[in-house]
């Protein structure tokens, strides 16, 4: 769902909006402003998506506004001319430009590309939690983090051990086991973090990761024994 | 030139309740923002006037007249440079709208 607030100084323009998001289940308007000053505060405050933001209002225009917000959200531009339209193309958060008066299959077309770019995001995540980059010798090497087994500690440094290579990094456990998704991965001694999909057997003190017997600490079994559990 | 609810059957799309609320809004934005219009005019406030036609575009467009959009770009340009050549003209659109308003 898109939380979505409009601001816009004409009532006509905004109740137009209104209606063409009530006929998108995926649209909430959460708020409608009429004017600018008073939406930044509620914009830094809750969680927007989308602002429907007109250009054209008194006291502040709709460029000055998105200049006057840290992080501005998807922001959708409404207006009576075509005449900023290439202003719209220096700011990052403008996703589209909509010529009043909307028609709905335009309109709709304007939200579909915050569909587009919200799973875009998503991608981009998603691939920045499956690699992280390391420095070695002053070159940043990317690592595909499913692929490591097992994290050694070898005093000021750690042995990243990958299906297809080793990796003497210059770091500490503590900051590796930070850059790490906790569901795959588990500190079981103070010099060994392990993946737990990599794991071949268990014996009392030990766990077997490819062909390395790697020690488990008293006081980390237990978290390992729940960990397993949830992976069944 | 004449204007028409075109635009606001289509948005509407036989929703009677919004198409009446639309009709109802525009019935009491319109002579707000004319008669700002015609104040910040007649006290030579020239930017403001300016803002006060482009918010009236919206409304000219809404009703379909292409002609009194022309009008309305070229005097908001005109009003910017403290020209007037388009006042006459853009006060019959406002006018025919008026009228309009009463009849609907």
């Amino acid at each position: 769902m898109l939380k979505c607030i409009i601001i816009d100084d004409e009532e006509m323009a905004r109740t137009i909006i209104e209606q063409y998001c009530s006929k998108l289940d995926h649209i909430q308007i959460i708020k409608q402003f009429n004017n600018a000053l008073e939406a930044i505060q509620f914009i830094n405050s809750n969680d927007v998506d989308l602002v429907f933001l007109d250009i054209h209002m008194p006291e502040l225009n709709g460029f000055d506004f998105i200049d006057s917000l840290n992080n501005p959200p998807n922001i959708i531009l409404t207006t009576s001319d075509g005449n900023f339209a290439l202003n719209a193309f220096e700011y990052k958060s403008i996703v589209d430009y909509l010529v009043k008066p909307i028609k709905l299959p335009r309109f709709i077309k304007a939200v579909t590309k915050i569909d587009a770019t919200k799973e875009s995001i998503q991608s981009v995540t998603n691939n920045e939690v499956n690699e992280m980059y390391v420095n070695i010798d002053r070159r940043l090497v990317k690592i595909h983090i499913p692929d490591i087994y097992l994290i050694e500690a070898k005093g000021d440094y750690i042995n990243i051990k990958t299906e297809t290579k080793n990796h003497i990094v210059h770091t500490t456990m503590r900051k590796i086991e930070d850059k790490l998704p906790d569901s795959l991965f588990l500190k079981i001694h103070r010099s060994f973090i392990i993946n737990l999909k990599k794991i071949v057997d268990i014996e009392d003190n030990s766990v077997l990761i490819k062909k390395e017997v790697i020690p488990v600490s008293r006081s980390n079994r237990p978290e390992l024994m729940n960990r397993l559990n949830l992976l069944n | 030139m004449s204007p028409n609810l075109a635009y606001i059957d289509e948005i509407s799309d036989n929703d009677i309740i919004f198409r009446n609320k639309l009709i109802s809004i525009i019935k009491r934005e319109f002579p707000v923002e004319r008669n700002e219009f015609l104040s910040n005019y007649d006290t030579n406030q020239y930017i403001h006037a300016a803002e006060n036609v482009h918010k009236l575009k919206h409304k000219i467009n809404i009703f379909g007249l292409k002609k009194g959009f022309e009008i309305a770009i070229n005097f908001e340009n005109e009003l910017n440079n403290e020209k007037f050549d388009s006042y006459q003209d853009f006060i019959v659109v406002l006018d025919l709208i008026d009228n309009y308003l009463k009849e609907i």
